[in-house]
Formats: C-alpha cells, sequence, structure tokens
C-alpha cells in the first residue's frame, strides 16, 4: 500500500513510522524547516519538504500515481480539508482521513464530504463523559455515514419506564433500544424486555432525537 | 443590499469601504481587533471579531439575509473553507474568494466557487506592461 501522509507532527510521524515498519510505502510532508530535518534523519527520502496544500508539492510526493491513501495529519483544519478535497476531486485518490483538531469545525468536513475524521478532543470528551457521567445520556459512537449515534442511558428509579416492556415504550421515530445490561450482563432489547431501575440500556438514534428519547426514558 | 467581508486586511478593508460608499449595508468581520483601524475609526458598517470558520460568527454578521459574501483573510485555505461553507451551507450565491495561490484558484473555480487569485492579475498586468515597454524600445530603434 501507498500512503501519502501530510504534516510529519507527533501524529503524522508515528503513523508513517508503524506504517513502514509493516512494509507499505510512506511520503511524509512536512513544511516546518525543523520538522523536516528530524524527521530525514529518520526516514531519509520518505519525507519531503513543502506545503501540502500546493499542486507541485503534492504532485512531487506522487500523488499523481495515486496513493491508496491519503492522511492530512496536519494542525490546521482548514489546511487537512483542502488536502482532502485536492485528493479525493483532483487526484482520484480512493480513500482519504482527515485529523480534526477542533471539534467545532467536524461540521465543516462533514458538509464538504470528507469521511471519516479523526478528533482526538471529541474523543477525549466521549470517554470523559462515559467515565464521569454528568449528562444522563451518554454519547457512545457516531456512526457518521450512517447518520446514526449511539448513546447509553442509565434508568433511573423514578424514570417513567421502569418496569414496562420495550414494545410498549413510545420511543420517537428514528430511535430503537439494542440492548440492555443488569448485573454485569448485557442482553439484546426485545419487545418483551422489561425496564428496571439502573439498567444501562444502548440506544441507536439520529442525531437530534436526544431530547425526544431523553423524554421517553428519563423524564417522562 | 447586504454584504459581509471577512478578513479585513488591506484587501479586506479596503473593499469594505468601497462598497459602503456604493450604498451597500456592510458587515466586516476579523479575529483581530486591530483591523478596525483599517477600516478607519469612523466606521459606520458593522464589525464582528471573530474567525470566519466559527459558524457563530458567521450568524451574528448576519450570514442568513446576506446578499454577497466576499472572503479575503490571509490564508488561502481558510478562504477556501469558509467560501465553501457560505456557499453551500448558507446558500449565498454570491460569493467572492480570495486565493493567492493560481493553481488552487482555478481548481476551485472550475468546481463552481468563484475564486480570484491577485498572484494571476500581477503577474498579467506585470507582463502586460513589461510587452508595451518592449513595443515602445522596438519602436525607438526603428525610428
Amino acid at each position: 500500500m501507498y500512503v501519502l501522509i501530510a504534516g510529519g507532527g507527533k501524529v503524522g510521524s508515528n503513523v508513517a513510522r508503524l506504517l513502514l515498519r509493516a512494509g507499505h510505502e510512506v511520503t511524509v510532508i512536512e513544511q516546518r524547516g525543523d520538522r523536516f530535518t528530524r524527521l530525514e534523519e529518520e526516514f531519509e527520502h520518505a519525507v519531503q519538504r513543502g506545503d501540502a496544500t500546493e499542486l507541485h508539492v503534492l504532485e512531487r510526493a506522487g500523488i499523481k500515481r495515486p496513493p491508496d491513501l491519503v492522511l492530512a495529519a496536519t494542525g490546521d483544519d482548514e489546511d487537512n480539508l483542502i488536502i482532502c478535497q485536492l485528493a479525493k476531486e483532483k487526484y482520484g485518490v480512493p480513500k482519504v482521513i482527515a485529523r480534526v483538531n477542533d471539534p467545532r469545525n467536524q461540521a465543516h468536513f462533514d458538509l464538504l464530504g470528507i469521511s471519516p475524521t479523526v478528533c482526538a478532543t471529541s474523543n477525549i470528551l466521549a470517554l470523559v463523559e462515559h467515565e464521569v457521567p454528568e449528562h444522563d445520556l451518554i454519547h457512545l459512537l457516531e456512526l457518521r455515514r450512517e447518520n446514526l449515534e449511539i448513546v447509553e442511558v442509565q434508568i433511573a428509579d423514578n424514570s417513567p419506564v421502569a418496569g414496562k416492556r420495550v414494545e410498549t415504550l413510545r420511543l420517537p421515530d428514528g430511535a430503537r433500544l439494542i440492548s440492555v445490561m443488569r448485573g454485569g450482563e448485557s442482553e439484546i432489547a426485545v419487545g418483551s424486555t422489561e425496564l428496571k431501575p439502573g439498567d444501562q440500556v444502548l440506544a441507536i438514534l439520529q442525531p437530534g432525537k436526544e431530547d425526544e428519547l431523553r423524554r421517553v426514558l428519563l423524564k417522562g | 443590499m447586504k454584504a459581509i467581508v471577512i478578513g479585513c486586511g488591506r484587501v479586506g478593508s479596503s473593499i469594505a469601504k468601497q462598497l459602503l460608499q456604493e450604498g451597500w449595508d456592510v458587515t466586516a468581520v476579523d479575529e483581530r481587533e486591530d483591523a478596525l483601524t483599517r477600516l478607519g475609526e469612523d466606521w459606520p458598517g458593522t464589525f464582528v471579531l471573530g474567525h470566519g470558520m466559527d459558524v457563530d460568527v458567521l450568524r451574528a454578521a448576519g450570514i442568513d439575509d446576506a446578499d454577497a459574501v466576499v472572503v479575503s483573510t490571509d490564508g488561502d485555505n481558510t478562504n477556501l473553507v469558509v467560501g465553501q461553507v457560505v456557499q453551500k451551507r448558507f446558500g449565498v450565491e454570491c460569493v467572492v474568494v480570495r486565493v493567492l495561490d493560481p493553481a488552487r484558484a482555478k481548481f476551485y473555480n472550475e468546481r463552481g466557487l468563484t475564486t480570484i487569485s491577485p498572484t494571476s492579475t500581477a503577474i498579467e498586468a506585470l507582463t502586460d506592461t513589461v510587452r508595451a515597454c518592449a513595443v515602445g524600445l522596438r519602436q525607438e530603434v526603428t525610428t
């Protein structure tokens, strides 16, 4: 596999090292002189200096072949977006992966069809929410391409659905319960599953349906 | 008619002032407060402090009822992304984006985003001027 990596910071250089070790062909593009010198010592000809949003720099790095994958891992979201657009739409690169630095920019990547994306901040935040739940509804996973997300809800003692069977719930359109975890054991939620206080329920739903689901499961 | 100018350096601030003079309702957006000094102490238009990538800033600048948006920060890629967001998410029909790099300007122009490359314009003007000089010199030689 030939992988072109834009940005030789911590993310880009570590990914490059692992891919090279696994026997793949890699080219890293790094703009900063100090970083480039350090990378060149380790990666030799597999690193090139330049601005990876410039067409001639991308072409010098072999984007016309094209690579099997372009990873845009710079610390600048605008650059990562443009690199992915150029790779996909100008050079026909079949797969791109973009790093999102500021989670607020995620919507721009979605709007412009750049997927998949990786955002360390969002991932960390999701873990924090899971470990230290401040909210009654925890986001576990976003299925961006499917436009669905998986959330976890804990059924409280005073929940209006405690003691009710799943088939009797008035769940919002676009939301389904997946499983119920009770006493350390998990089972698939079916119509006859009865919800009890303390249950940890996984649900799959369309983004934006959280409030409706919360109303059904938590507030009544 | 309402125009938003995002990025108020030398270019953006001049465009903002020019449009205002021509009767447009102009909102200027810049992430640095000192951009206001470029617009002039007596800037009668609106000024919104913030980054063009920030959707809340765009909304505060009145993107929902803007007739035209000029994107002219000093970052080509920022301009290209903001221009596309304004066009695709907010449906503004008249979007003009400044892109210094002629290659990127051309690619995005072909994809339906109106880009202006001051570099291309400068190259053409400078070359034309040299050509005109050459014609003058040749005439001097022949006469």
